[in-house]
C-alpha cells in the first residue's frame, strides 16, 4: 500500500511538472520533451489503477506516435523565428483570470462533494483478482457491447488520414 | 499510511486540465497550443480511468480508448492544418492569423 502512495506522488509530480514546463518553455522541442515526461506520468497512473492495456496504448500511441508527429512538424516548420518573439498573447491576463475562475468553481464542487466519493473506499480494499486479464476483458467489451462505436472510430481515423494528407499536399 | 483515493486522482486531473487550459489560452505558438490540447485530453483520461477503477466498471477504460483515438485524429489533422498554414502565411503565431477578425 505504501509503495502505491509513493508511486502515485512520483507520477503526479511527473505529470504536473511536465505539464507546467510544456506550456512555459520558449523552445518547442523542450516543450515536446516535457510533454513526453507528462504523458509517461499519466501512463504510470494507469498502471497504478490496473489499466495495463491503456498503459501500453499510452506509451506506444502517445509517446511513440503522437510525439513523433509533433517532433516531425517542429522539424518541418521553422520555429527559430517564433522562439525569439513574444511567447504569450496580449490577452494572457484575461485567460489566466478565466482559468482561476474555473479553478475556483471546480475546486468548490470537489470540496462540497468530497463525501460523495465513498466509492474511493473500494480502492483501498483489495478486490478479488478478476478471473480474466485486463486486456481480455477490454477486448470482450470492445468487440461485443461497443462494436458500433469501435467501427465508427475506425471511420473517424480514415477521415483523419485522408484529411491530413489533403491538407498537407502542395497542390490538389 | 495515506491511501490514495479517487479524490486524489480527480484533483490531479483538474490540475492538469487547468494547466492545459492556460496553455491554450495564453500561448501564441500553435504547436504548443496543440500540445496543451493533448494535456487536456489526458486529464479527461485520468478521470475516466479513476472512476473505472473505483466502480469496477470497464466502461471508463473503453471510453478512454475512444478519447485516445480522437486525440490521434485531432493531432494528425491539426498538424496537417498547421503545415498548410505555414506554407501560405509563413507564421505559426496564433494571433497573427486574424483575417476573419473584425
Amino acid at each position: 500500500m505504501l509503495i502505491d502512495t509513493i508511486s502515485f506522488y512520483i507520477f503526479a509530480f511527473m505529470v504536473l511538472a511536465g505539464g507546467v514546463f510544456t506550456i512555459t518553455r520558449r523552445n518547442a522541442v523542450h516543450s515536446a520533451i516535457s510533454l513526453i515526461v507528462s504523458l509517461l506520468g499519466v501512463a504510470g497512473l494507469y498502471l497504478l489503477q490496473q489499466a495495463e492495456f491503456l498503459f501500453v496504448v499510452q506509451v506506444m500511441l502517445y509517446v511513440g506516435g503522437i510525439m513523433l508527429l509533433f517532433l516531425f512538424v517542429i522539424m518541418l516548420v521553422n520555429l527559430d523565428q517564433a522562439a525569439r518573439e513574444r511567447q504569450f498573447n496580449k490577452a494572457w491576463l484575461v485567460g489566466l483570470a478565466a482559468v482561476v475562475g474555473v479553478a475556483a468553481e471546480i475546486g468548490y464542487v470537489l470540496y462540497r462533494g468530497r463525501d460523495a466519493f465513498h466509492v474511493a473506499d473500494s480502492m483501498t480494499a483489495v478486490p478479488a483478482p478478476p478471473a480474466l486479464g485486463n486486456t481480455e476483458m477490454l477486448a470482450d467489451a470492445l468487440f461485443s457491447e461497443y462494436l458500433l462505436p469501435f467501427e465508427i472510430a475506425s471511420i473517424l481515423l480514415l477521415v483523419a488520414v485522408v484529411g491530413s494528407v489533403v491538407m498537407a499536399k502542395k497542390r490538389i | 499510511m495515506y491511501p490514495i483515493t479517487t479524490l486524489h486522482y480527480l484533483v490531479l486531473s483538474v490540475a492538469l486540465l487547468l494547466i492545459g487550459t492556460v496553455g491554450v489560452l495564453t500561448r501564441r505558438n500553435i504547436v504548443i497550443i496543440l500540445m496543451s490540447i493533448e494535456l487536456i485530453l489526458n486529464a479527461v483520461n485520468i478521470n475516466l480511468v479513476a472512476f473505472s477503477h473505483a466502480l469496477h466498471n470497464l466502461g471508463g477504460q473503453i471510453f478512454a480508448i475512444f478519447v485516445i483515438t480522437d486525440a490521434v485524429a485531432e493531432a494528425a489533422v491539426g498538424l496537417g492544418i498547421l503545415i498548410a498554414l505555414f506554407r501560405n502565411k509563413e507564421t505559426v503565431q496564433a494571433d497573427e492569423i486574424d483575417l476573419l477578425k473584425w
